[in-house]
């Protein structure tokens, strides 16, 4: 296979064991989320895979070929940093032009590339301004466009969104998914929001103390999560004793039912079309249910009263093996 | 309202009495005393020469300083190593030591006596009462600069626009001119000025190390207080506004040098 394949690798940093024995795989051309917690060792992952690091064990292979003697200066991957690593002291054209001509590339050919990626980003108009006089949304694609200046056999961006407010961060998720449709470089991204790994990728590596917890597509994340770990990261869940409910799989009556529990409704949160219901179960803990305005609007459901909570769907990781039960209201 | 223009005069007051006055005073006394007295007192023999000294000096103990200041920087920022500590401390020496002790451990190790000073000379190579002596000196007292203004600005810019520019394909002597270099080069100029307008004064150092031959080991400052010590007052002035013009014209040199790179 050709993507992107790292194999059986280890990274300490004197005691703290940042990556532990990781393996994955990434098809070419796909647009691939490393997902997990802070520490969980993706972003060294993801600058080992560079080659700003280097593995105490384990290979890297681009393309086939292992280039883990290979130096950052030579693997010709395109690396964009959570802080954009912007060149300060270079316009937006030098600061794209940097890669090409470093390579000696001729003049002519220089001034059409950068217009090229200028258009691409959406940065035309700005060829002479500085880092400083631009957005952070603007600096970003200024660094996307410099790191893909050379063409890059794997595209790799470190938190890409992370110093961004939230509007921006959606425009630009919106936008790098539809970039990646054009471009079609292999892609790694590193993010610790779910739902910017569910928005964008194909593929979503969730890793959890330097190691990778599952790897698959989103929603089989999301239907199939293989551990508590991956069940409570990705998306939201509840405890429920020992199995976990997503709060849509709740259902609310005011009515007690077959094995409902009574609750006491503590807060109701309008968010647009979703409502939120936080209860207070009687064992004194805590959990949330997600329903539609409608349904909220049907039980009246207010602060204070008491509703009869059954969860429709629930899993368990008891062992190795994790287990959904359907449970259809009789 | 009082306390903020009770600070402001100090301060004024302060900078006005123990700098801005002398200053000024020098300048007056050269023209007071009349151009011609000060033209034919710093074009005299022993004047030009001691211009040319302090130049070639400056010439080579700046530049040498400033190469060593960015390596050492550089090395201090961004490496981690075992006596690292050492190193960085060792470098403020110049500033904690007296002059006239420089100049004198300087004859220690250098002078006909010292230890390797008689196999120099053997050699034929002479140090101390020397040109070589008076450039080793001068290194030595400004040799902090260009280091304590760069690590700042190096610390303060991280090391991501160099990993940037490995990920794109600069080696690291590219990486180095390219990136590193332009990013802390207003730190540099600071350093280089400051190490020249140090250079271009020292006087404790070099005047151990100069044994004082007039038209010989004497440089400027070395000229001014032997012009003030024979009553040529006139000459001393005109001496020492000299020196200060050069300082000036290195700090003006400087920023329209660094100007002209930032239009590139």
């Amino acid at each position: 296979m050709d993507g992107i394949k790292v194999e059986g690798t280890t990274k300490r940093f004197g005691d703290f064991v940042a990556l532990d024995d990781v393996s994955i795989e990434v098809p070419e051309g796909s647009l691939t989320a490393l997902l997990g917690p802070s520490g969980s060792g993706k972003s060294t992952l993801l600058r080992l895979i560079a080659g700003l690091e280097t593995p105490d064990s384990g290979r890297v292979m681009l393309e086939g070929n292992d280039v883990s003697s290979v130096t950052v200066q030579d693997r010709g991957v395109g690396f964009v940093f959570q802080h954009y690593a912007a060149f300060k002291h270079m316009t937006v054209r030098d600061n794209i032009a940097f890669a090409l001509k470093i390579r000696k590339a001729p003049r002519d050919v220089i001034k059409q590339r950068v217009k090229e990626l200028m258009k691409l980003v959406q940065l035309q108009g700005m060829a002479h301004r500085y880092p400083s006089q631009l957005s952070g949304g603007q600096r970003q694609r200024m660094a996307l466009a410099r790191a893909l200046a050379v063409e890059p056999k794997v595209l790799l961006l470190d938190e890409p969104f992370g110093a961004l407010d939230a509007t921006v961060r959606k425009d630009l998720r919106r936008w790098l998914r539809r970039l990646h449709d054009e471009v079609h470089v292999t892609t790694i991204f590193v993010t610790h929001d779910q739902e910017e790994a569910m928005d964008i990728a194909q593929q979503i590596v969730v890793m959890n103390k330097g190691r990778v917890e599952q790897t698959g597509s989103p929603t089989d994340l999301y239907e199939h999560p293989s551990s508590e770990f991956v069940m409570s990261f990705v998306g939201e869940a509840n405890r429920l004793g020992e199995a976990f409910v997503r709060p849509h799989d709740l259902d609310l009556s005011l009515q007690p039912n077959d094995g409902a529990e009574r609750a006491r409704i503590e807060r109701v949160t309008h968010l647009g079309f979703e409502v939120r219901v936080e209860l207070a179960m009687p064992d004194d803990g805590r959990m949330w249910a997600q329903v539609t305005r409608a349904e909220a609007g049907e039980l009246k459901l207010e602060e204070g009263q008491a509703v009869y909570v059954r969860p429709n769907r629930q899993k368990t990781f008891n062992g190795d093996e994790p287990k959904t039960e359907e449970m259809r209201a009789a | 309202m009082l306390a903020k223009y009770g600070l402001r005069v100090f301060a004024l007051g302060y900078l006005g009495l123990l700098l801005f006055i002398p200053v000024a005073m020098m300048f007056y006394r050269v023209f007071q005393e009349g151009i011609g007295n000060a033209w034919a007192s710093i074009t005299s023999p022993e004047g030009v020469h001691a211009f040319w000294l302090t130049i070639e000096v400056v010439a080579i103990a700046v530049p040498l300083n400033t190469i060593f200041g960015v390596v050492c920087a550089v090395v201090l920022v961004r490496q981690r190593f075992w006596g690292r500590g050492l190193i960085n401390s060792v470098i403020d020496l110049p500033f904690a030591i007296s002059p006239v002790v420089i100049g004198l451990s300087l004859v220690l190790v250098y002078g006909i006596h010292g230890w390797f000073g008689g196999a120099l000379n053997d050699a034929g190579i002479q140090i101390i009462f020397s040109t070589p002596g008076i450039v080793l000196a001068t290194i030595f007292v400004s040799l902090p600069f260009v280091v304590r203004e760069v690590v700042p600005v190096l610390q303060e810019i991280g090391d991501e626009q160099e990993q940037a520019a490995r990920t794109l394909g600069a080696s690291a002597w590219q990486t180095f001119w390219r990136v590193t270099l332009p990013a802390i080069r207003w730190g540099v100029v600071y350093g280089v000025v400051l190490a020249t307008a140090r250079a271009l004064g020292e006087f404790g150092a070099v005047s151990v190390v100069a044994g004082r031959i007039s038209g010989k080991t004497e440089t400027l400052p070395l000229f001014v207080q032997k012009e003030f010590e024979t009553f040529d007052v006139a000459g001393a002035y005109a001496a020492a506004v000299l020196l200060a013009l050069i300082a000036l014209a290195t700090l003006f040199a400087m920023s329209r040098l660094n100007r002209r790179q930032e239009e590139n």
